[in-house]
């Protein structure tokens, strides 16, 4: 075992983990902070997305020793309060949504686009979300989110 | 995924003394092969050396016409880089290309070297482009470092350090990515400097990323698409997979190679 002390959406964690724990699975279980979700488990489908010292990461591919001392960003950690953050209100406003499954992971990923791009269209979005699966092939909802999200940050 | 020991180190020195302490000992940079290659038990090191926070490993600058890119550099930073967009913007061009933008962030170039994937796109660059590997123990050239399918020239207790590209501006990596997975079903990089042309070719051979050395001596000759069109690989020793032939893959490679060439005269 290893201890890790890291802060997760602004909360300092200590906790002995098993080496090989994936970072994805010491969140969910135990943290019990279940938004992020493990769709593939083959680093394909981004379901597991989180933001690891503001950068976007696959926690899926990651152990959680690896992120040790760092700051962790996941899906549940970007409303302030009860005032959703611009992009969850974009998802929700534009139908960016239909199971749900994907979203945690699309809406890390979208925070990061926006993050990293001043002007965004329609081709860059397609772009960055080479790593994001959506299973119902919502993408035209998800891109149209996204972009009106950036339009408000 | 197996247990294993889990080691993070701060120097060069320490990663080595690790290595040479532990043979069974795996080097972790940004994990994005090693982890999953673990999850399906298809490696399971004893113990697992973190070099992931070695800061003398994690820097892009200019050396006397050399762009060297320090070993943990991960694959966002270099094609982020407005250095290497400026200098050699092929090379920020194939960073951008690899994988999706989460593997970006942690997948490094010195790891996509010391795997040597047969289908990863770092090694052409380093053969097209002419690189010296730097080392824990001395420098090579690319050409001596990739020896085969995920073989490299690297000894046990030996880790890459950086990597030195000659900026070359008249330079182009083409790759046609697999549709489902985007790796590299045949990617070509060319280059071309006062002296010397180089084509390398990845994702293709059954040995690994190679010189197309038909194609350089073309180019010589005569650096026009007819020479680029006229030479045709062999499909001896491509793979052949479910994914294509080798005869198509085979034929991709040519394809790539001239959408490389046109890509450098655009």
């Amino acid at each position: 075992m290893s201890l890790v002390e890291l802060e997760v959406n602004g909360n300092k964690v200590s906790q002995d983990v098993e080496e090989r724990q994936l970072l994805v699975h010491f969140i969910r279980d135990d943290l019990n902070l279940t938004g992020t979700h493990v769709g593939c488990d083959t680093s394909q489908c981004g379901a597991c997305v989180i933001h690891v010292d503001g950068q976007a990461v696959k926690s899926c591919s990651m152990l959680a020793v690896q992120a040790n001392n760092s700051k962790i960003t996941t899906i549940e950690g970007l409303a302030d309060g009860e005032n959703l953050h611009p992009v969850q209100e974009a998802f929700r406003e534009n139908h960016g949504l239909q199971c749900g499954f994907c979203t945690p992971g699309m809406i890390m990923a979208a925070v990061d686009i926006i993050n990293r791009n001043s002007i965004l269209d329609e081709k860059t979005v397609r772009e960055e979300l080479e790593g994001n699966l959506c299973r119902c092939t919502g993408y035209q909802n998800i891109v149209k989110s996204i972009i009106a999200a950036s339009e408000k940050m | 995924m197996y247990q294993f020991n889990y080691k993070k180190v701060e120097t060069v020195q320490e990663a080595v003394n690790e290595l040479s302490a532990n043979p069974d000992s795996k080097i972790l940079a940004g994990g994005m092969t090693l982890i999953p290659t673990m999850k399906q038990r298809l490696a399971s090191p004893e113990q697992l050396i973190d070099i992931r926070n070695i800061e003398e490993l994690n820097f892009i600058r200019e050396e006397s016409n050399n762009i060297v890119i320090g070993s943990t550099t991960n694959h966002f930073n270099v094609s982020s880089s407005n250095l290497i967009k400026e200098k050699i913007p092929s090379l920020s061009m194939l960073a951008e290309g690899i994988g999706d933008p989460h593997v970006r962030n942690m997948g490094t170039i010195g790891g996509a070297i010391s795997n040597n994937d047969p289908t990863a796109d770092y090694p052409a660059a380093c053969l097209g482009l002419g690189a010296k590997i730097k080392t824990s123990k001395r420098e090579l050239s690319a050409d001596e470092f990739f020896i085969s399918l995920f073989e490299t020239a690297l000894e046990e207790d030996e880790i890459v350090v950086s990597i030195s590209f000659p900026i070359i501006k008249n330079s182009f990596y083409m790759k046609f990515p697999n549709p489902a997975s985007r790796y590299a079903m045949a990617g070509v990089f060319i280059s071309k400097n006062d002296t010397d042309i180089r084509v390398a070719v990845t994702g293709a051979s059954e040995n690994g990323v190679f010189r197309w050395i038909e194609m350089e001596k073309s180019l010589s000759n005569d650096w026009s698409k007819s020479s680029v069109e006229n030479v045709k690989l062999s499909p001896e020793g491509i793979m052949s997979d479910i994914h294509g032939s080798s005869e198509y893959r085979a034929n991709l490679v040519n394809i790539m190679a001239i959408r490389a060439f046109e890509g450098i005269n655009e």
